[in-house]
């Protein structure tokens, strides 16, 4: 049965397109992406994103859970630190990317998952609980808005006694918002443009609450609602990931240029560190790039990516019309040598070579 | 949704409106439109040849997904709307008028008989 997050009366009010995303029927856009998406870069908007996974571990041999099953070095978070980590496969392979929140050092961590890996991470960190750690899956009573956009810190600051404002990067601090009482304010986001993300309890009327008192305090800045539509288009101008087409089970995180999460060198075995070390050692085969089309023309995930000889050397595995930088951008990945600056390659459009070129994050 | 009543339709979502005897616009209907939502490029390079029904005469390219586009009726494309080029946004503002794709030369006038009138696509797509 396809599910909804609370704030299905809301989308379909504004008069969303709704579409099934990873079990839940979810608000791709309302007025436009190109309009959400400049909305975003340019003030401030509200994005539904409850559907992703949240599980509380607690408990004897948390930390050592954490570190055994997750590349980053999790020993280094302070309570209300955050941290972008991945779970990996024996084989090295990301079985997820995720958010690591310290709620209590060496006692209470909050694990953030992509809804479509809710059971396949849980069954993974069970499989892996060699320490009896507590684990709960609080996905489904768990509401998260993320406002995003360079205004949403100021919209956002009356309704809370938090200093959001200055809140740092990847940090987070639970309170009062709205008149509703532990609710966990991150300063973390998937679009580049900052903001906050706003977790919350689904019980007596909260989400209503929170989402009209967003959209009241955001009235007079103008604050919008945004889809998922938008959520990738913003996302992909940062080069950010996106579990299931730039990462998935059979990339490394060596690979999707995720070396700065992966710490080697951290005292703890982790899933596959063996593999990785070699890998680093003897050097990646393939790269995930970002590169810009020169030619006219939109890469899309799956399409291949040849050199000038007309060799197949990788693949699109995501592509779309910047709507900020008004050019097509993308992430493929690519073998090694062809992954420098600058490398000129062609994308294979309906069987034309169409020319692009690799290009550093962010997006220009 | 924007069908209108003298226009024949394809279950592609394609419209095409006569301009006399042998000669008609195409183009893609408001629901399509809407679907797709903000189009950033149109690349139809078929200009001059001679086509089947049903075959692709181009691609169009929305910031989230691209589609093919089909030709409802045999035909030779003759013009592709040169201002597409520099405002496909048109497609989605006006998709029945200034939002029109190409032009074509139909190879047996009676062929546009056969697609779906207004009634018929307004319960396709309703």
């Amino acid at each position: 049965m396809i599910k909804e997050t609370p704030f299905i009366q809301k989308h379909l009010a504004l008069g969303a397109k709704m579409a099934p995303f990873a079990g839940y029927t979810m608000p791709i856009s309302y007025t436009g992406i190109n309009d959400e998406h400049n909305a975003v870069r340019s003030n401030a908007g509200v994005f539904d994103v409850s559907h992703m996974g949240e599980f509380i571990i607690k408990g004897n041999g948390v930390l050592e859970l954490i570190q055994s099953t997750t590349t980053n070095d999790a020993s280094k978070l302070k309570k209300g630190e955050a941290q972008y980590s991945c779970f990996t496969n024996p084989d090295g392979g990301i079985i997820d990317d995720l958010i690591v929140y310290c709620i209590e050092e060496n006692a209470v961590y909050m694990m953030v998952v992509n809804a479509s890996n809710i059971e396949k991470d849980f069954a993974w960190l069970e499989q892996n609980n060699t320490y009896n750690t507590t684990l709960q899956n609080i996905s489904e009573k768990t509401c998260l808005l993320a406002v995003q956009g360079p205004n949403a810190t100021k919209i956002l600051q009356p309704l809370t006694d938090i200093d959001i404002m200055n809140l740092k990067y990847y940090t987070f601090v639970k309170g009062n918002f709205a008149g509703v009482d532990n609710v966990l304010i991150s300063a973390t986001g998937y679009t580049g443009s900052g903001g906050v993300e706003i977790y919350f309890e689904d019980k007596e009327n909260h989400a209503d609450k929170i989402w009209d008192a967003i959209f009241a305090a955001g009235e007079s800045h103008g604050i919008k609602p945004i889809g998922l539509g938008a959520r990738d288009t913003l996302r992909l101008e940062m080069g950010y990931c996106l579990y299931g087409n730039d990462i998935d089970d059979t990339t490394t995180p060596l690979e999707a240029g995720l070396g700065w999460i992966t710490k080697l060198n951290k005292n703890e075995d982790f899933t596959a560190k063996n593999i990785l070390t070699e890998q680093k050692k003897e050097g990646i085969k393939r790269k995930l790039v970002g590169f810009e089309m020169i030619e006219r023309g939109i890469p899309r995930s799956h399409y291949n990516i040849k050199d000038k000889e007309g060799n197949i050397i990788g693949h699109v595995t995501s592509g779309t019309q910047a709507p900020s930088l008004n050019k097509a951008i993308g992430l493929g990945y690519v073998n090694i040598n062809h992954a420098a600056l600058d490398s000129e390659i062609f994308i294979d459009i309906r069987n034309n070579p169409v020319k692009a070129r690799v290009v550093k994050f962010p997006f220009r | 949704m924007n069908i209108p009543q003298e226009l024949r339709y394809t279950k592609d979502h394609e419209w095409i409106k006569m301009i006399d005897d042998e000669h008609a616009y195409i183009g893609i209907t408001d629901f399509a439109q809407s679907e797709l939502g903000d189009i950033v490029f149109v690349d139809i390079a078929t200009e001059g040849q001679t086509l089947e029904a049903e075959t692709v005469f181009g691609t169009v390219e929305a910031v989230k997904t691209v589609s093919d586009l089909y030709l409802p009726v045999a035909g030779t494309v003759e013009e592709v709307n040169p201002v597409l080029n520099k405002q496909p946004e048109l497609i989605n503002s006006d998709p029945y008028g200034e939002g029109w794709m190409v032009k074509i030369k139909l190879s047996n006038a009676g062929d546009v008989n056969n697609l779906l009138d207004a009634e018929a696509y307004n319960k396709l797509v309703g």
